[in-house]
C-alpha cells in the first residue's frame, strides 16, 4: 500500500488551516539503513546505538562513491511543485535549491533556517506583509542557464494551479494576494501577478500576503521555491525531466521503478555554503518490498530506506535482540505526539470533574507499553513535543509508578456526580496494533474505577471522514473517547499545536481536533500569530498546552519515537531535527 | 480451421468486452451507488491538506463529474482512437491503445504496461520452463519408480510446494541464498536480456525457482497421474512385446499420452500466471505487471486497473486459444477435419 505515512492536514484557504500538521502512523512501517559490523571504514567509526541522534556518525568530507537509497512506495511527485511527504521535501534539496532551507545539521542545530538561493533570510516589511528576498549570483541551471528571479516568481505561478499540481501544499496559494480569478501560470498566462509576487530586477523577489504572517520564511524553505525554467516547463511531465539547480542532476528516470542522479556541472559550491555533496552518484529503487527493503539494509546492498518510516515491524524482532544490528540503530523522538481526545459534546464527558476522572484513572505505564515501549516513544504529560519551543511537563496528574490514581479519580467521579463511574466508547483506527493496545489499556485501567469503555475500531482511511472526525457521528454513537496522533509539517510549535487547537477550523467532517473548543485559546493563537518575539511566542503556546491538559480535553499518552538503522558504508550519518529522519544533503560513502 | 479460428477471436473480444465492463463497472459504478461523491473519488488523488477547490479541479480533470456511462465510452474510445491529454503545459496525443494516464503518477498506462510485460514474461517464461521440464521429468520418474524412496520423496517435495506461498519460501530463500550465502541476487536486480544475457538469468535463478515450485509440484502430481495410468494400457504391453527401447516405450508412447492433461493445465496456468506473478514479483520487488496490478490496486490508480486488467484477460484468453489449437497437436483424436 502507497503508506499513507503522513495522513494529513487540513491546509485550507485560511491562513491558519494553510499551516498544516499530520497523523502519522504508530504502526511503525520499514526501515532505514544501517551499517557495517566492524567496517566502518578508515575512519573507524564506532557502532553505538542513537550515534546519529544529536550528532554526526562517521563525519567525513571525502567525495566519491555511490549511495545507494531505496523506497517502498513511490514518491507522490519528483516535481518540487507537486510533493508533500516529509521524506520528498528532504530528498528534493538534492536536485533543487529554495530560497531558503533548514540546515544540514544534526539535532536541534538542524531546525535553523538558512539562506540558500537567497543571500540572507526574508527581510519583512512592518506589518510582515511584504517580503523581500535577495538571491545569490552565480547560481546556474543543469544546463548552464543563470537562474533569475524570474524563475521562482514562474515556479509559484505554476505550483498556484491545483488542477496540475494537486499534490503539493496549498501554503502560497491561501498566503499571497493573487489577482482575482487568477488561474495558475498554465490558464491564466498573461495574467499580472505583481498584487502577489515581483521581481522588481533579476536577483530580487517580493511576496506580497494577504494578511501578515511573521513564519513565511518557514514556507519558502519548501520545495515550491525551486526555479523552474518556464520555456522547459511540460506541466505534469515536469518530473520526468527535472531541470536541477542542486548539486545533483537526474540522469535516467523511470517513474514507478527508479532513478539515478549523477554531479549536476553546473552547481558551483562556492554558491552555496549548505551541501556537501558527497557522494559522486545517488541511485534510487521505488517501490521495493518492505520486509525484502529492511533484510537488504541489514545486508548492505541497501544504504538508506528513503520514506524515513523506520525499521518495519516484521524486522524488530530480529534487530532488537542483536547487539551488533541493535548498534547500528539511532531512535530519536520525533515532533509527534500519541494522545487521546477526551469529547465533551459527549455526556457526562461534558463535566471538566468527569474527564479529569478519565486522566487522573489511566495508567500511564500500560499506555507506554502499548506504544512499544522503549523504542516506540517517551511517556508524555504535555501535548508539545520536548524539541518544539514552549515544551513544558505538566504534571497535574502525577501517579505513583505512572500507574494512575484511583483515589483522585473516584474523588472527580463524584464531584461530577457519577461517584459508581459511567459507560462511553472508545474509538481507535482498526489497522493499528499500537492504538488498539493503547484503548484496550485504557479500558483497563478506567474500568477499575467504575468507567465502563467500549471499543470501536474503525477503518483508518475513513477514520477522520466519517467517524472519530465528523461531530454529528461522535454526537450520535456517543464517542466519548478518541485515539489520535499529531505531528508537526515543520519544526515549529505553531506547525504543531494551530491545527489541533483552534476550534475555528472544526468542519462538518474530516477534522483532526473536536475536543478542543475553548474561544480563549482562539483567542490566544490570534495573538500568537501577531507575536513577534519567539519566546513570548513558546510562552503563550505553554499556556494553551497547559489549558486543554488542566481541562482535560485530551491527554498525551507518549511523545512518539522511531527506529532507523544506519546504512552500510555510510559517512556523515545524522537526524536532524528538522526532518525528523536522516539528513539526505549531508551524506557520504566510504571511500 | 480459419473458420474456427475466427470464431475463437471474435469470442475472444467479446469476452474482453465484458471484462471491461465489469471491471470498470466495479471501479466507477459500484462506489457510486453506495453514494460516493466525484469529489470522494477525487479525494484520492490530490496531496494531503488539500482545500475543497483543488479537489473540486481535480474530480474535474478526471471527468469524475461524468455519467459513468460517459466515462465508460471515454475510455473506450481511447482504446481505438487513442485520446488527448492535457498535461498544463500543453496537450499531448496518447496514441491508440490508450489506455489512459495514471490517476497517480501521470503516466500514460499502455507504455508502461508493455515495459513491465518484460519482466513478467521473462519471469513466467523462466519459470515455466523450470516447472515444466522438472515438473514432468520428476512425475515420470516417480511413476516408474511407484512406491521407491525417489517417489515418497520427490511427492512429499511437491506436496511442500503447493502448500508453501511463494512469500513465505521466496522471503526464506532471499534470507538465506541472497543475503546469507551470497549465491543469488537480492531483491529488486533486474537487468533486460537484451543487455546481459548471463545477468538476466542470474537476477532470475531465484524468483524463477520459487514460482516455478509451486507449479511443478502440480505438474510432477500429474504427471505421475498420468503415466501410472498409461504405463498400465494394453498398447504399452503391445509395445514392449514388440521388443521397442524401454526409453521409446516411455517417451514415445506413455509421455506423449500422459501430455493432453499437462498441455491443458499448462495453457490455463501461463495465462493465469498473473496471479503468481503477483506475489514472486511483490517478494522480488520486481517491476513486472504483477506489482503494477498491485500497486495499482492498492492506490486506487482506476487507468491502471483497467489496463492491467484488460491485459491479464488478454493473456488467459490467448492461452487458452493457444492450448487448443495444441491438442489438435498432441492428440490426433481431436484433430480438426
Amino acid at each position: 500500500m502507497r503508506r499513507k505515512a503522513l495522513t494529513t492536514a487540513t491546509a485550507g484557504l485560511t491562513l491558519a488551516m494553510a499551516l498544516a500538521a499530520c497523523a502519522g502512523t504508530p504502526t511503525q512501517t520499514p526501515g532505514q539503513g544501517q551499517s557495517a559490523p566492524a567496517s566502518s571504514g578508515a575512519s573507524g567509526a564506532a557502532e553505538v546505538a542513537d550515534a546519529a541522534v544529536g550528532k554526526i556518525y562517521n563525519p567525513s568530507d571525502k567525495k566519491g562513491g555511490t549511495l545507494k537509497m531505496a523506497n517502498t512506495a513511490d514518491w507522490d511527485s519528483l516535481d518540487p511543485g507537486n510533493t508533500y511527504y516529509g521524506y520528498a521535501l528532504n530528498f528534493a534539496r538534492l536536485y533543487g535549491r529554495s530560497l531558503l532551507m533548514f540546515k544540514s545539521a544534526p539535532g536541534p542545530d538542524g531546525n535553523t533556517l538558512v539562506p540558500d538561493l537567497a543571500e540572507s533570510l526574508g527581510k519583512s516589511s512592518d506589518d510582515a506583509k511584504t517580503w523581500t528576498y535577495k538571491l545569490r549570483s552565480g547560481i546556474k541551471f543543469e544546463d548552464g542557464t543563470p537562474v533569475t528571479s524570474k524563475d521562482v516568481a514562474y515556479a509559484v505561478a505554476r505550483q498556484f494551479d491545483k488542477e496540475v499540481h494537486p499534490n503539493g501544499p496549498s501554503y502560497l496559494n491561501a498566503l499571497l494576494d493573487w489577482p482575482k480569478g487568477y488561474k495558475g501560470a498554465y490558464k491564466s498566462k498573461d495574467a499580472d501577478i505583481s498584487s502577489a509576487v515581483e521581481t522588481p530586477d533579476d536577483s530580487t523577489i517580493v511576496f506580497h500576503l494577504k494578511e501578515p504572517f511573521g513564519l513565511f520564511d518557514y514556507i519558502v524553505q519548501m520545495p515550491m521555491t525551486m526555479p523552474v525554467p518556464k520555456d522547459k516547463d511540460t506541466g505534469t511531465k515536469y518530473q520526468e525531466h527535472i531541470i536541477s539547480t542542486g548539486p545533483y542532476k537526474f540522469e535516467k528516470n523511470e517513474i514507478g521503478k527508479g532513478f539515478t542522479m549523477v554531479r549536476n556541472e553546473n552547481w558551483d559550491p562556492a554558491t552555496d555554503p549548505n551541501r556537501p555533496a558527497l557522494p559522486d552518484r545517488i541511485e534510487v529503487q521505488t517501490g521495493v518490498n518492505a520486509d525484502d527493503l529492511d533484510n537488504r539494509l541489514i545486508s548492505g546492498d541497501v544504504q538508506i530506506a528513503v520514506d524515513g518510516l523506520g525499521i518495519g515491524n516484521a524486522a524488530l524482532p530480529k534487530v532488537l535482540p542483536d547487539p551488533a544490528l541493535k548498534a547500528r540503530t539511532d531512535n530519536p523522538v520525533q515532533q509527534r505526539t500519541w494522545y487521546t481526545s477526551i469529547i465533551p459534546d459527549v455526556p457526562p464527558l461534558d463535566n471538566v470533574e468527569c474527564r479529569r476522572a478519565i486522566a487522573f484513572a489511566a495508567d500511564r505505564s500500560s499506555l507506554f507499553r502499548a506504544y512499544g515501549g522503549e523504542t516506540g516513544g517517551i511517556t508524555a504529560s504535555a501535548m508539545i513535543p520536548p524539541s518544539l519551543a514552549g515544551h513544558k511537563e505538566i504534571d497535574l496528574y502525577k501517579s505513583p509508578d505512572d500507574k494512575g490514581d484511583v483515589e483522585k479519580a473516584k474523588a472527580a467521579l463524584a464531584k461530577c456526580g457519577q461517584p459508581n463511574g459511567f459507560e462511553t466508547n472508545i474509538s481507535y483506527r482498526t489497522e493499528r496494533t499500537k492504538e488498539k493496545a493503547a484503548a484496550e489499556s485504557l479500558q483497563q485501567s478506567l474500568a477499575r474505577v467504575g468507567i465502563k469503555l467500549t471499543l470501536k475500531p474503525y477503518p483508518q482511511d475513513d477514520y477522520f471522514a466519517l467517524y472519530a472526525g465528523k461531530p454529528s457521528y461522535v454526537k450520535e454513537n456517543k464517542i466519548g473517547l478518541a485515539i489520535n496522533g499529531w505531528g508537526s509539517d515543520y519544526p515549529d510549535t505553531y506547525g504543531f499545536m494551530q491545527a489541533i487547537m483552534d476550534s475555528r477550523d472544526i468542519r462538518e467532517a474530516g477534522n483532526y481536533n473536536l475536543s478542543v473548543k475553548f474561544p480563549e485559546i482562539d483567542k490566544i493563537i490570534d495573538q500568537i500569530k501577531a507575536e513577534p518575539d519567539a519566546a513570548k511566542r513558546a510562552e503563550l503556546w505553554s499556556q494553551i498546552d497547559h489549558m486543554v491538559i488542566d481541562q482535560a480535553v485530551v491527554m498525551p499518552s507518549v511523545y512518539g519515537k522511531a527506529l532507523y538503522m544506519r546504512g552500510k558504508g555510510l559517512t556523515n550519518v545524522f537526524i536532524s531535527d528538522s526532518q525528523q529522519m536522516y539528513d539526505y544533503v549531508g551524506l557520504g560513502v566510504q571511500q | 480451421m480459419v473458420t474456427y479460428i475466427i470464431r475463437r477471436v471474435i469470442g475472444a473480444l467479446a469476452m474482453l468486452l465484458i471484462v471491461s465492463i465489469v471491471t470498470f463497472g466495479i471501479f466507477f459504478l459500484v462506489p457510486r451507488l453506495a453514494g460516493a461523491t466525484p469529489e470522494a473519488f477525487a479525494a484520492r488523488y490530490v496531496g494531503r491538506g488539500a482545500s475543497m477547490d483543488t479537489i473540486k479541479l481535480v474530480a474535474e480533470r478526471l471527468g469524475f463529474y461524468d455519467p459513468v456511462i460517459v466515462q465508460y465510452g471515454r475510455f473506450l474510445k481511447g482504446i481505438v482512437l487513442g485520446t488527448e491529454y492535457n498535461t498544463g503545459a500543453g496537450v499531448e496525443h496518447c496514441p491508440a491503445p490508450c489506455f489512459g494516464y495514471s490517476f497517480i503518477n501521470q503516466q500514460p498506462v499502455w507504455p508502461s504496461l508493455m515495459d513491465r510485460s518484460r519482466v513478467t514474461l521473462s519471469l513466467g517464461i523462466g519459470a515455466a520452463v523450470l516447472w515444466l521440464l522438472g515438473g514432468v521429468a520428476t512425475g515420470v520418474l516417480s511413476a516408474l519408480r511407484r512406491g521407491s524412496f525417489f517417489d515418497r520423496a520427490a511427492m512429499g517435495i511437491a506436496l511442500a510446494g503447493v502448500s508453501l506461498p511463494i512469500f513465505f519460501t521466496g522471503m526464506i530463500s532471499l534470507s538465506v541464498f541472497s543475503y546469507g550465502l551470497g549465491w543469488t541476487a537480492p531483491g529488486g536486480a533486474w537487468v533486460d536480456v537484451t543487455i546481459d544475457p548471463l545477468q538476466w538469468a542470474y537476477n532470475l535463478l531465484l524468483p524463477w525457482i520459487t514460482l516455478a515450485l509451486l507449479f511443478a509440484a502440480t505438474y510432477a502430481r500429474l504427471t505421475r497421474a498420468g503415466m501410472l495410468e498409461t504405463m498400465g494400457e494394453d498398447y504399452i504391453r503391445t509395445a514392449r512385446a514388440k521388443g521397442l527401447l524401454e526409453r521409446r516405450v516411455v517417451v514415445k508412447h506413455g509421455l506423449r499420452a500422459a501430455l493432453t492433461p499437462i498441455v491443458t493445465v499448462f495453457g490455463l496456468d501461463f495465462g493465469l500466471l498473473l496471479g503468481g506473478a503477483v506475489l514472486t514479483e511483490t517478494t522480488f520487488s520486481l517491476n513486472g505487471l504483477g506489482k503494477f496490478s498491485v500497486d495499482a490496486i492498492k492506490n486506487n490508480d482506476l487507468p491502471a486497473v483497467m489496463g492491467v486488467t484488460l491485459l491479464a484477460a488478454l493473456f488467459v484468453v490467448v492461452a487458452n486459444l493457444v492450448v487448443d489449437l495444441l491438442y489438435a497437436v498432441v492428440d490426433p483424436r481431436v484433430r480438426l477435419s
